[in-house]
Formats: structure tokens, sequence, C-alpha cells
């Protein structure tokens, strides 16, 4: 059976890119996008998998394609979704083109979880990493409120403005005000603690693990970008705080 | 007593942030379990040695074991399994302490916690790839005795 190789190489780059933006592993996506190829008969595909970018060639005659990625979030969902698209697809229960449909699918009308749980989990999650931190029960409602706004303000401003660093910054000074606030007024006792459990939700844990992983995995452009990324997230946060506190 | 609450706390929080990084629902409970032994691991490392950089190895290897096993168990990538047990063992607090001693010009204490933020992520990562790789040789020698009887 002779495959229609251009919609094969057309949906390999759209689950690769569905996954680099939803935060997957640069080994994983090169490995989902080969897999995909070669149950589609295209047995000498190369991929190329940057956080930036994907270059992908399907055979000699195929002509090679390149898709940009401009926006990297991290929706674990999403990431299953395909990988479960792609395992269907290696197992031959669906065809490429219902893979491509549903892989559209995905790509746009894909539900994730309200806006306020989200808040609402960030806030609780802050609450929790205070306790686990070793701070106080009296300190609680301050790090609730603290970690909720701070996430929120993050996640609206990087939807505005579109600069991740900006958000962080301004977020991270929030929760540094909300904190400074709270022990003035006697609402708690430890500063530190307070703040670095709010701080919790903004930290790109996600990117620094996923940039050492990519690393040690030989993806060297992959792992060095994502590291500069987590570095300067993180410096965001730090430079937040810190501006505060050094007032 | 301390084990209950740290283990209720850290699987309050694991649950929290699969719900932030919008973990398929059915996968939410898990997140929580392998954030819980996690910590809970990386607590008692912890306490005996009181070496926060082998606490976050083990505490990252046995979060990295679970989620393996998860993952081929629920058939899903691992990473939407591992990612919120490790947020708990990122080095916050020394990074946090390290920006603060910067401003306030103590570079040297600055210095210090910063070496050993870098060195508890380093040993996050590492923890990570150890059971990575122990499970891809467990599985390949797995295949090899169901093929070679």
């Amino acid at each position: 059976m002779a495959a229609d190789y251009e919609l094969v190489v057309e949906s390999c780059l759209l689950a690769g890119r569905l996954m680099m933006e939803s935060g997957a592993e640069t080994y994983r996506t090169e490995d989902t996008m080969d897999r995909m190829a070669v149950s589609q008969e295209l047995t000498q595909s190369q991929s190329f998998v940057t956080p930036t970018g994907i270059i992908f060639s399907g055979n000699k005659s195929l002509p090679t394609r390149l898709v940009r990625i401009n926006a990297r979030t991290t929706d674990l969902g999403k990431i299953a979704l395909v990988n479960n698209i792609s395992r269907k697809l290696a197992f031959g229960d669906i065809t490429i083109e219902e893979a491509y449909n549903e892989l559209k699918q995905v790509e746009n009308n894909h539900e994730t979880f309200p806006f306020w749980i989200k808040v609402a989990a960030a806030a609780i999650a802050s609450g929790a990493f205070l306790l686990l931190f070793g701070g106080r029960i009296m300190e609680v409602p301050t790090a609730f409120i603290a970690g909720g706004v701070g996430y929120a303000i993050a996640d609206r401003l990087e939807v505005r403005t579109r600069v991740k660093f900006f958000a962080e910054f301004l977020a991270a000074m929030l929760v540094t005000i909300i904190a400074t606030l709270s022990v003035a007024y006697g609402f708690g006792m430890e500063i530190d603690k307070i703040i670095i459990g709010s701080v919790m939700p903004l930290v790109p844990g996600l990117l620094i693990t996923n940039a050492v992983r990519d690393l040690m995995a030989g993806h060297f452009v992959s792992g060095l970008s994502k590291g500069a990324e987590a570095s300067l997230t993180a410096f965001a946060i730090g430079a937040g705080v810190a501006l505060i506190l050094s007032l | 007593m301390i084990y209950v609450t740290q283990g209720i706390l850290s699987f309050i929080a694991a649950t929290a942030f699969g719900v932030i990084f919008n973990a398929p629902k059915k996968s939410l409970f898990y997140c929580g379990m392998v954030g819980m032994i996690g910590w809970i691991v990386y607590m008692n490392v912890n306490q005996l040695y009181q070496d926060q950089v082998a606490a976050s190895f083990a505490g990252a290897f046995t979060v990295a074991f679970i989620s393996h096993i998860m993952s081929k168990k629920f058939k899903m990538p691992m990473i939407i399994f591992s990612v919120s047990g490790i947020i708990p063992l990122v080095p916050g607090g020394s990074a946090y302490n390290a920006m603060r001693n910067i401003v306030e010009k103590d570079y040297v204490t600055a210095v210090e916690f910063g070496t050993q933020a870098l060195l508890i992520s380093g040993s996050i990562a590492m923890g990570l790839v150890f059971a990575e790789i122990i499970t891809q040789l467990w599985v390949k020698a797995i295949v090899k005795l169901k093929t070679k009887p």
C-alpha cells in the first residue's frame, strides 16, 4: 500500500509541534515522530527537534520540512493525547487520515482545566508547600492568597504581553509585597518561608529537569536553550523578590 | 504522626501541581501518590544523613522509578507522573537564599547557597537518568527472558 507520504510528513510535524508546545522532552518528541513515520513506511526519516523549531525529512524524494514553535507552555494532557494517537497509529489501529484528523482535533479544541481551578490549585499548593517547608499554620492564609494572586497575575500577563520574564517578575514582586505586608501586620512570622512557598507555582521546575535530561541524552541544542529559558525565568523571579526586599 | 501530615501535605501539593500542569484527570491521583512517596523518601534520607544533595537524589530516583512503572501500567508518557513529583524537590529554598544574600551584599554566603542549589538540581537530574537506565535494562532483561526460554 502506497501511503500518502505528504500527509504522513504533515502528521509527524503536527504531532511534534503539539508535543513541543506542551513541554515534552526533546528525545520523546523525536522518538514519537520517527515511530509514526516508520509505521507508515517512511523508514529513513530524520528528525531534528529543538525547542524553537522542528526539521523533518521523510525520504530522499520528499522535500524537507520545517515548522516553527512559538509558544511553549506545560500541558501534560496534550502530551498524553498525542502519545495515544501515535501509539494507535503505530499498532495499526487507525489510518494516517484518522490520525491526522485526531491530531487536528487535539490542536483546535483541547480542554484544559478552567482558569479559576488552576488559580485555586496554585493557592492550595502554596499553602501546602509553606507547611512542608516548616511554616506555621497561622501563615497559611497569607501563602494561600499570595500564591493564588501570583499565579493568576503571571498567567494573565503572559497571555497579554507574551513576555514570560516580565510576567514572572511582576508576579514575584506582588508575592513579596503581600508577604511583607502580612508580616508587618502580624499575620506571619517568617517572611522567607512565606515567599518560598508562594513562588513555588512560578518556579520553572519542569524546564530545569527537562534541560538537564536533554543534555544527558545528547540533545545539546535543546538542553542549552531550555536551560537558558529556565535560568532567565528563575532570575526574573529572584529579581522580583530581591527588588522588594531591598527597598 | 509527622509522616501522616507530611504525606497528606505533599499529596495535596503534587495533585495541585498536576492540575496546574493540566494532567489528564484520571492520572491526578497517581501524580499525588508519586509526589507523596518521593517526598517521604527525601525527608527520611535528609533526616538520616543531613545532606540535601543525597536526599534529592534519592527522592528523584524514587519519583522517576515509580513514574516509569505507572507509565507502563497506564500507557501514558512517564513525564506526566514525574513532573509533579519532582516539583517539591526543586531547590527553591537554596535559590531563594542565594538571591536574598546577593541583595544583602553578602556574596560569600550567596555563592554557598547558589552552589548548593546547582548541586541539588544536578542530583535530581542524575536521579531521573539513573532510574530510567535501570528500568530500560530491566525491560530488556524481561524481553530476553521471554524470547529465550
